[in-house]
């Protein structure tokens, strides 16, 4: 059971909390324009790495804010927790 | 007659507190302080249970929760009965009854006794290799093998009980009360970290308060004395809380630990009651200590498993903790000096010890000389061959050990006895450590896997820590504990430390027998019965991977998960295969540590908590009125009203005509409202509904197809515009929540540029929908003075009025095909509100309806349930809703998808109506539809996903799903079902007013 600090309200219990999936995977601003192939890259395409991995969360039952995690799969560690828009943690 | 072994007054037994309970059903009587265990080993039962498979006669082995034997049956054919407790850990009480397991129709005469015969039959792997032919019998199999699978008996009947939760944060956990963790928790404590120190047994100690080894001094004292003093000074310290009887059972991510208080089990019936039995303590510690201990381990040789037959620290522990002897003539078989402290303990006490059987060659240990002074010979470099005895042990044979330790030499020598204490080293109790994700490192010199690593979250000291001698313990921990808590001072920093060292080591997982191993039952797993020629016959047959071994043999998956056992199966299967053990690795350990019943884990939950219901405000006049209830989601919505004597089906009959014919009045209060506010509404709806919103007047309402990105449907309810920038939504019962999500989900994170602001307002209001050709009349009753004609207040239109000076929104939208009109309020006044719709329709015969009537009239007008005739594969085109999409708009959600060669396929699964042949057969939802009857194997066209009597066309009903659906309209089709064919054929969705004249009627 994870400790998550949300940006916002401080450590919680995961319990309070919605994982998202894949982060920093931008919703494509002209999809009209975009291939077959291109749209299903961005519709179904996940990477599910062993390693450090930036993912979405949720505060579902806390804030409802939604923010950005690394998390380092083979241990889930923690790594970072910023927000929404922010670039991910180049360490 | 039974016999009184009770040796000595203990300070841990008080006995002046005589207590009698019952075992097997014969009473007993032991003293307060007495576990089960040592309280019958004082009246001299040792046989206390069958073993699972080959019903072999087993006694008590350990004196802790790592008991694999003697598992009890605790208040037999009772509702509190509780199968599977180690009479090693449950403390008597006057009262207490107890029985043993897997026996039938006694422990002393069992039937079962007879497997142990045909042992030879019974090899690893027996039912998956004897019960796979011939297939067909596999059921009648799977009869027999139930009834004779499983140790105790679970309660059939409702648990009594109370059982709790409670959530702990604290900076310092200490998991286990011995030396280390007494002295871990009291100098956290004094360094002002709130601190929580839990132990499984009743007493603070550990092993060490009750050593005897007069080698082993702290400041001079012997160590159990000086322990004695620092556990007094425990009650004076703040910052700390000690629980006892208190069991950790799993050890999570980021320090989350549960553990399990008993806080009852222990008293007497009249003192249980009305209390909570058991807690589950929440823990979420900023740093864990773990102290939890060691585990002795068994020795590997053949018949190692008779009663009498006990770990050399059990025998120390009942002696010097409960002043009770095991036996009247002892053996110690061992392969380390720990025997010997043990020997001595039951010589000092006039105890008998035979002899001391030694699988080294010898050892220069100061306890070694006492022994010698005592008198009690010492066999260095034998082994046990073979032992007697069936319900007790009575003698063991002994040889000499080659000195590869393969085999035996020389004479066989018979020792009699009616305790053998058996020492094969300590194992780390590692399991809290594994399970909280750290790994674990093997020593090949002392064949342990032990934590080799620190984290800043976490250490493991003492003999878990892999530090078995006296000054290693104090040594490391005093280190470990000032790095760990960042202090500069211990306050046992500086003591004076004296114990005897080991010098001598040797280790053979498995000991020969001068038989073949074939003749041998050398057990690893006493509980599963799993011996050593198990895990042999698993490898020739080509397991390699220790997680396969285990599972073939069943080694180390009985209720004590293999705490004794499973190091020797892992050496064996090394020894074996030819590889080191640090290769091999382990099994995973697996929470929880020991078991916990389903009440603990469930605490207060249970019964009407279990699950949270939701009930719309107008919940008590359903139930007034004999309402039957369906679950929607968390919701409980009334389903339909049957009058007396009326079935299900003749209600919805009644109800689906009335709403039809008169009027009808529909609880909607629980359809899922959103509030959507801001000057970018209506550009967030045009993104995320099919259709447009840009133009949608104030006072309108519309209905609103929702995609998912993929293109198919997700949600659908009408929205209406409040306001030039107020929105009111509504969504399906049970997406409420989830639309929600979502559309916070696309505003945060890909739309953060608008200006939107959401609110769910479900709950705060109440809807009663009045519908049928008369439900104008009763709304103009209600409120007079609105003009309800259809050019004032149109079909898909809103106002805003009062009703008694309660502000309510009507909505004239219509899920039935009738003209319709949604009556919304303040949910407090809900109740008020139907009341008076009931009591003004009353001269037109208002008829309440419920989910079932709904259904079956939006079937008759072929409207969508979201869920029920789609499943997420179903896009607007697949429904025949091309009307709604719009083709002007640039993006929706979704939108893209809709182009993907995949979703414009001509073929894919579309809606259709059904009508059957004979118009009385009722099709069954989830039916399979089919064109041909007489192939094999025949294609699936898709499958019923709606199906009534309408009583309003006087026929059977159904929408479907069917391939090419859209195409084949009066296609005959089939529905073949167990016993006949049903032929059915493809239909308009649309079956009643197909020109919607009723709306405006």
């Amino acid at each position: 059971m994870f400790l998550i600090n949300c940006p916002y309200c401080g450590e919680r219990d995961q319990q309070e909390f919605k994982a998202g999936g894949e982060a920093h995977i931008e919703r494509p601003k002209q999809p009209t324009e975009l291939s077959d192939d291109e749209w299903a890259e961005y519709l179904f395409m996940r990477k599910n790495i062993k390693g450090v991995q930036f993912e979405r969360w949720n505060h579902a039952h806390g804030c409802r804010k939604w923010f950005n995690m690394a998390r380092d799969t083979s241990n889930d560690e923690i790594k970072a927790i910023y927000k929404m828009g922010e670039k991910p943690p180049t360490q | 007659m039974t016999q009184n072994l009770r040796v000595k007054s203990s300070e841990f037994i008080d006995e002046t507190n005589r207590i009698s309970f019952k075992f097997d059903g014969k009473t007993y009587y032991g003293f307060k302080g007495d576990t089960l265990a040592s309280a019958l080993i004082a009246n001299n039962v040792h046989l206390v249970g069958r073993s699972f498979k080959y019903h072999r006669p087993r006694g008590i082995m350990t004196s802790g929760s790592e008991e694999p034997n003697a598992i009890v049956q605790v208040n037999p054919n009772s509702n509190i009965t509780e199968p599977n407790a180690r009479a090693t850990e449950i403390e008597i009480y006057e009262g207490l009854e107890a029985s043993s397991q897997n026996c039938w129709p006694s422990v002393n005469f069992d039937i079962g006794g007879i497997n142990n015969f045909l042992a030879p039959l019974f090899p690893a792997g027996f039912y998956y290799k004897t019960f796979m032919w011939p297939k067909s019998f596999w059921e009648k199999y799977e009869f027999f093998i139930r009834h004779s699978a499983g140790l105790g008996k679970s309660p059939n009947t409702r648990d009594p009980d109370i059982y709790d939760h409670r959530n702990i944060h604290c900076d310092v956990l200490v998991v286990g009360a011995g030396i280390s963790g007494i002295l871990a928790a009291k100098n956290a404590a004094k360094n002002n970290f709130k601190t929580l120190l839990l132990d499984e047994k009743n007493e603070l100690g550990g092993s060490t308060i009750f050593e005897a080894n007069e080698d082993n001094k702290i400041n001079h004292n012997s160590a159990s004395e000086w322990l004695k003093k620092e556990i007094n000074e425990l009650k004076n310290i703040k910052n700390l809380e000690i629980k006892t009887r208190t069991s950790v059972a799993a050890y999570h991510q980021y320090n989350y630990l549960l553990a399990r208080e008993n806080l009852t089990d222990h008293l007497v019936k009249k003192d249980k009651k009305n209390k909570i039995r058991q807690r589950l303590l929440k823990i979420r510690a900023k740093k864990v200590i773990l102290a939890t201990g060691a585990i002795e381990r068994p020795l590997i040789f053949n018949n190692n498993d008779r009663p009498g037959i006990m770990l050399s620290s059990a025998i120390k522990k009942y002696s010097n903790f409960y002043g009770v002897a095991c036996g009247t003539k002892n053996i110690f078989f061992t392969n380390n000096d720990s025997a010997y402290e043990s020997a001595l303990s039951l010589h000092n006490k006039g105890i008998k010890v035979e002899a001391i059987i030694d699988i080294r060659e010898n050892s220069d240990a100061k306890i070694i000389k006492k022994i010698n002074d005592a008198g009690i010979k010492i066999y260095w470099a034998h082994t046990i061959v073979d032992t007697r005895g069936y319900k007790r042990l009575s003698g063991v044979s002994i040889m000499k050990l080659s000195n590869d330790g393969t085999s035996v030499t020389g004479s066989k020598i018979s020792i009699s006895c009616d305790c053998l204490g058996i020492a094969g080293g300590w194992t780390p109790a590692v399991h809290l450590y594994t399970q909280s994700g750290s790994k674990l490192t093997f020593d090949e010199e002392r064949k342990i896997f032990f934590p080799k690593t620190d984290t800043k979250e976490q250490i493991s000291v003492g003999s878990c820590g892999g530090d078995f001698e006296l000054n290693d313990i104090i040594t490391n921990l005093n280190y470990k504990l000032k790095k760990f808590l960042n202090i500069n001072k211990t306050d046992f920093e500086g003591i004076t430390l004296e114990n005897d060292h080991e010098t001598s080591k040797r280790n053979i997982w498995l000991l020969p027998s001068d038989q073949t191993i074939g003749k041998t039952k050398p057990f690893v797993d006493y509980q599963n019965d799993a011996t050593a020629k198990d895990i042999k016959l698993a490898l020739r047959e080509g397991f390699r991977s220790i997680e396969h071994v285990k599972r073939y043999t069943t080694t180390g998956m009985g209720t004590d998960q293999g705490k004794l056992g499973n190091m020797h199966a892992l050496g064996i299967i090394a020894d074996t295969a030819g590889v080191k053990m640090g290769e091999l690795g382990t099994t995973t350990f697996r929470p929880p540590y020991t078991p916990l019943t389903f009440g603990t884990i469930v605490g207060r939950n249970v019964g009407e908590f279990f699950d949270t219901f939701r009930r719309t405000p107008m919940n008590d006049w359903h139930i007034k009125n004999k309402a039957e209830f369906e679950n929607v989601g968390q919701w409980k919505r009334s389903w339909y009203y049957p009058k007396e004597g009326e079935t299900m089906h003749q209600a919805v009959q009644r109800e689906s005509k009335a709403a039809r014919k008169s009027a009808g009045i529909l609880d909607a209060s629980t359809l899922g409202k959103i509030d959507i506010q801001g000057s970018d509404a209506s550009e967030f709806l045009n993104r995320v509904y099919t259709n447009a919103w840009s133009k949608l007047a104030i006072g309108k309402c519309r209905y609103g197809l929702m995609l998912n990105e993929d293109g198919m449907v997700y949600d659908d309810g009408v929205t209406t515009r409040l306001g030039e920038n107020h929105y009111i939504m509504t969504t399906t019962t049970g997406g409420a929540a989830n639309v929600l999500g979502k559309l916070e989900d696309y505003l945060q994170t890909e739309w953060p540029e608008l200006d939107v602001y959401l609110t769910s307002v479900t709950d705060h209001f109440a809807t009663a929908s009045l519908c049928g050709p008369n439900s104008k009349k009763i709304l103009n009753k209600i409120i007079p003075n609105l003009d309800l004609s259809d050019d004032n207040f149109p079909h898909m239109s809103f106002k805003e009025v009062l009703i008694d000076k309660i502000k309510c929104r009507i909505m004239r939208i219509s899920f039935t095909g009738e003209l319709s009109y949604e009556i919304n309020v303040p949910a407090s006044y809900g109740e008020a509100i139907w009341q008076k719709c009931i009591e003004a329709g009353k001269e037109f015969n208002i008829t309440p309806y419920g989910t079932e009537t709904m259904h079956l009239l939006r079937a008759e007008k072929g409207f969508i349930i979201v869920g029920q005739d789609t499943d997420g594969t179903m896009t607007p085109i697949d429904l025949q809703m091309d009307w709604i999409v719009s083709k002007k708009k640039y993006d929706f959600i979704g939108k893209r998808s809709l182009y993907r060669s995949d979703t414009m396929k001509e073929n894919r699964k579309q809606l259709v109506g059904l009508l059957t042949e004979d118009p009385n057969i009722v099709l069954e939802e989830g039916a399979q539809i089919v064109s041909e009857l007489n192939q094999k194997p025949v294609e699936m066209l898709g499958h019923v996903t709606s199906s009534y009597f309408s009583p309003n066309l006087n026929k059977s009903i159904a929408l479907a799903v069917v391939k090419d659906g859209k195409n084949m309209m009066g296609r005959k089709l089939f529905v073949p079902m167990e016993n006949k064919n049903i032929s059915v054929t493809v239909a308009n969705t649309v079956f009643y007013d197909e020109k919607n004249e009723r709306l405006n009627a």
